[in-house]
């Protein structure tokens, strides 16, 4: 019923400028796997080209045991879903629905019985005879899955399908996605800049930055063990502590942090911590820092903390570990998981990673 | 959205007032006083009018020099409209350039430039004469030229539709399984029909009413290479003025009605372009 | 492996000619959008213009040597200056009226608007001839002040305001839609009174339509025939414009002549366009 798919040195050049260099991954057949990466990142292009809507530059894409590459976007029979939903604009939600039965010339009780179908699945069958522009954004981007759905595809792309729409009814939509994954069980690839969305819906990650793949995983395996300096900075929270490599630690002052093993003495390095790894010590700590602002967030505070060579820290804490202190307060503190990398090279890849952990 | 102006300025009636005097001045007193004038003879003035023979052949003529312009400027309308949108290519500038020349240039410009082409001496008239071809002075010559005149209309109504609308559509209809013909009949089209049909409403009325091209390339042969427009003047200058201002009148009476339906269509495409 | 052979030579096509042909179908389009404008609107232009000053200079020198031809010209131009004044304010007007107020009727003044659109041009001409001819009651009555209209100037004028009248309205019509009465309202809460904010708020907004529209309404009245050879008179020097002295031309089979002034007509008219979509383009890049 569903296939795997797999993408092999998928490159694509515009002009001079190359949006997707040499990208190699395997989609798991039933599974979701997520595209994920900031705006540029090309990872719309990839999902494009797997649907036959833009042309590679060089590389195959297989589905199963098709060739994909060679084919026209219509023999490719993927179902697709755009960020801004594409409805047909003048036709009603059942004939968006059954267009795809339409054109490949479907017995009409067969479709109409389909477009039942689907539109039960998703819940809207009231609103069968009604137009796009009368439905909200959540109910089009709902019309736009089963019109994808209707011919049985074996394979799902979704482009940013929630980016259009507000957070409360992403969630919901996230959610429902979900359970309509679990019962239908069709390959999927979701594109999307959302971390927590390709975190909470994705069993596969396949990270990409700048046009190439940075890791791919589960999405355990991203967070905790992210392979590049980007994954680490992109996906969850972390902070960036910059130092040099010394005996297997970052040295970063007095700073001692482990985990550098494998980077070689001397390197210029970065660390990498994720705020709920910033621990109040009970006694002697890794350090000691002076908390600069206190933001209570409920069950845990938001804690910013200076560092005593003047770097910022923002830390995570549980309140009932806080015991009182305050702002202007030193205060011991350990510094669990760290995970080195070497130093961005760039001061453009620097910056680009101190923007995103906002450090 | 636009505000009412609020009683207190009080300039509104002026403004108003003004605006009604310059209109009705213009165009609604002369109207009335066409209405007046061609009836004033008599009804039987009037079927007599229309029932001869001359003049039955000028409103035939007009009716099928207006449809195959119809016809031709709103079948390669859509296609400059799609190529100049959805193309990228040397020369789009220059392309888009041309469609807005028809606009620039006076009637009795696009008249000489048939006759230049056509005309005794002109640059193609040895190929058509060798194939006994009659251009100028004929029909194929009063056809080209009011093409030439109407061209810019459907192209210009579609192609910021065209450019609004935007590709997802298309990519959806191919994903979904269907050809290039069916995503543009079952697509595309419907999406446009609004301003194709204004289009063709503007290119029909002006096609009626063409009189400054028609005048040079006719060769004024009557009962022969005589439109409407063309009788009315030639009645005029003969002094049949009764003729003039039935068939004047007439055709005033069809363009009013052709008036309420580009009304209508223009209503239709603002709707559609608020659509979403 | 094999069945992937298999699909290669079954149902889909090599990639190669996949692209082909939709290539050669976007060629095939591109042609004959060539084609079409190519023959039917880029040819007859260049015929003008190479007839024009086919023989050199000489010839645009000859046709304008006689002092008819340039009294035409410059009753073309100053007759189309003062249509386009007018309009360009009446526009003005008009568009305000119809965006901003409500009255019965608006829908009908709307719709009179475009009038010009719909009727012939030498329906407007017989239109005038009926009002303000000697067998009018408005005209009589005229007569009687000791008003002349027809066949002067002015009837040029008024034929050239009328069939021109919609021009403006809807260039500035939309735009005066889309703008945001909320900056109006802040300058009367400032203090300024109606025509104050017309002038520094609204206009400035409009201005480029405003300009556009008046160019387009010169560039149209420079060019119009069927309203204006029925009332005019065509006197020479006198009440002959510029495309009548044409028709005159090709009449007396004078083609190289007329072809001069229309090359002169056309000119004028491609610059005025081209300063347009300069002033539209430099407006645009400043908001």
């Amino acid at each position: 019923m569903s296939t795997p798919i797999v993408v092999e040195g998928l490159t694509k050049r515009f002009g001079s400028f190359e949006a997707v260099t040499d990208v190699t991954f395997t989609a798991p057949a039933g599974a979701i796997t997520a595209l994920l990466g900031p705006s540029g990142s090309g990872k719309s292009t990839v999902l494009r080209m797997i649907a036959g809507l833009e042309e590679p530059t060089a590389g195959r894409i297989v589905m199963g045991d098709e060739e994909l590459t060679v084919k026209s976007v219509q023999e490719r029979r993927v179902g697709f879903v755009f960020q801004h939903y594409a409805l047909f604009r003048h036709m009603t939600v059942a004939d968006n629905v059954g267009f795809g039965l339409r054109v490949r010339k479907e017995d009409r009780a067969a479709r109409e019985a389909r477009v039942r179908e689907l539109l039960e699945l998703v819940h809207l069958e009231p609103f069968a005879d009604r137009y796009p522009e009368q439905l909200s954004g959540g109910q089009r981007q709902r019309v736009a899955l089963a019109r994808a759905l209707a011919p049985a595809p074996k394979v799902l792309l979704l482009d940013e399908p929630f980016g259009a729409l507000d957070a409360k009814v992403r969630q919901d939509l996230r959610r429902w996605l979900d359970e309509l994954h679990r019962e239908l069980g069709v390959t999927s690839l979701l594109v999307t800049h959302d971390q927590e969305e390709a975190l909470e819906l994705a069993n596969q990650i396949v990270v990409m930055h700048e046009g190439r793949i940075e890791q791919v995983g589960t999405p355990g395996e991203i967070y905790d063990q992210p392979a590049t300096p980007f994954v680490a900075g992109f996906v969850g929270a972390a902070n960036v502590l910059h130092g040099e490599v010394v005996g297997g630690h970052v040295h970063l002052g007095s700073i001692r942090i482990p985990g550098a093993a494998h980077l070689d003495e001397g390197a210029a390095a970065a660390a990498f911590v994720r705020p709920h790894d910033v621990h109040v010590a009970s006694g002697d700590g890794d350090v000691a820092a002076v908390i600069q602002r206190v933001a209570s967030l409920g069950w845990l505070s938001r804690v910013s903390l200076k560092l005593p060579g003047g770097e910022t820290l923002v830390a995570l804490v549980p309140n009932d570990e806080l015991n009182g202190v305050g702002e202007g307060d030193t205060i011991q503190i350990d510094l669990r998981n760290p995970k080195a990398f070497l130093a961005p090279e760039s001061a453009t890849e620097r910056a680009d990673v101190s923007a995103r952990t906002g450090t | 959205m636009s505000a009412v102006a609020t009683p207190r300025v009080r300039g509104r009636g002026w403004l108003l007032a003004s605006c009604l005097v310059w209109v009705g001045v213009l165009l609604l007193v002369p109207l009335v006083g066409i209405v007046i004038t061609a009836l004033k003879p008599g009804i039987h003035v009037v079927t007599e009018t229309l029932r001869a023979p001359d003049v039955i052949h000028a409103l035939e003529l007009t009716a099928v020099i207006t449809v195959i312009s119809v016809v031709v400027t709103a079948l390669f309308g859509v296609v400059v409209a799609w190529v100049l949108v959805r193309q990228r290519f040397w020369g789009r500038s220059l392309m888009n350039a041309t469609v807005d020349l028809p606009f620039a240039l006076s009637p009795v410009t696009v008249g000489l430039a048939a006759l230049v082409l056509f005309g005794p001496g002109g640059w193609l008239a040895p190929f058509f004469e060798a194939r006994g071809i009659q251009i100028i002075f004929a029909l194929p010559s009063m056809v080209l030229v009011t093409i030439f005149i109407c061209v810019p209309f459907t192209i210009r109504e579609v192609v910021p539709v065209l450019e609004e609308i935007g590709l997802d559509e298309e990519d959806a209809s191919r994903t979904l399984g269907a050809s290039v013909w069916q995503t543009f009949f079952r697509v595309t089209l419907p999406n446009i029909r609004w301003a194709l049909a204004y289009g063709v409403a503007l290119t029909t009325a002006r096609a009626i009413g063409e009189i400054g091209a028609v005048l040079i390339v006719s060769g004024l042969l009557q009962g022969k290479t005589e439109t409407a427009t063309l009788f009315i003047f030639r009645a005029y200058e003969e002094r049949q003025i009764p003729a003039a201002y039935v068939v004047a009148l007439l055709l005033a009476a069809v363009s009013v009605t052709l008036l309420v339906v580009i009304e209508f269509l223009r209503h239709r495409q603002e709707r559609e372009r608020t659509r979403t | 492996m094999s069945s992937a052979a298999q699909a290669l030579g079954g149902r889909s096509r090599p990639w190669s000619s996949q692209r082909t042909t939709a290539r050669l179908r976007h060629l095939a389009l591109r042609g004959a959008a060539v084609v079409y404008l190519g023959l039917l609107v880029a040819l007859p232009v260049i015929a003008v213009v190479t007839k024009g000053f086919g023989d050199g200079l000489g010839t645009f020198r000859d046709a304008m040597a006689t002092p008819a031809a340039w009294a035409a010209v410059r009753l073309t131009l100053w007759t189309s200056t003062v249509a386009a004044g007018l309009n360009a304010v009446m526009g003005t007007l008009l568009a305000w009226v119809l965006v901003r107020y409500r009255f019965p009727g608006r829908r009908l003044l709307s719709t009179v608007v475009d009038l010009p659109l719909a009727i012939p041009t030498l329906v407007t001409g017989v239109m005038i001839l009926a009002l303000y001819g000697p067998n009018s009651i408005f005209g009589r009555f005229l007569d009687d002040l000791g008003i002349r209209v027809l066949f002067t100037p002015i009837a040029i004028v008024i034929a050239l305001c009328t069939v021109t009248l919609p021009l403006v309205v809807r260039n500035v019509q939309p735009v005066l839609q889309e703008l945001d009465t909320a900056e109006e309202e802040a300058a009367a809460t400032l203090g300024a009174g109606p025509r104050t904010t017309f002038r520094r708020v609204v206009f400035p907004a409009i201005r480029s339509a405003v300009v556009a529209g008046t160019l387009l309404t010169f560039s149209r009245c420079l060019g119009e025939i069927g309203s204006v050879i029925l009332v005019a008179g065509n006197i020479p020097r006198k009440t002959l414009t510029a495309p009548v002295f044409i028709f005159q031309l090709t009449s007396q089979f004078k083609p190289a002549e007329a072809a001069a002034v229309a090359t002169l007509l056309f000119a004028i008219s491609f610059v005025l366009v081209l300063v347009t979509s300069r002033l539209i383009a430099r407006n645009e890049a400043s908001t």
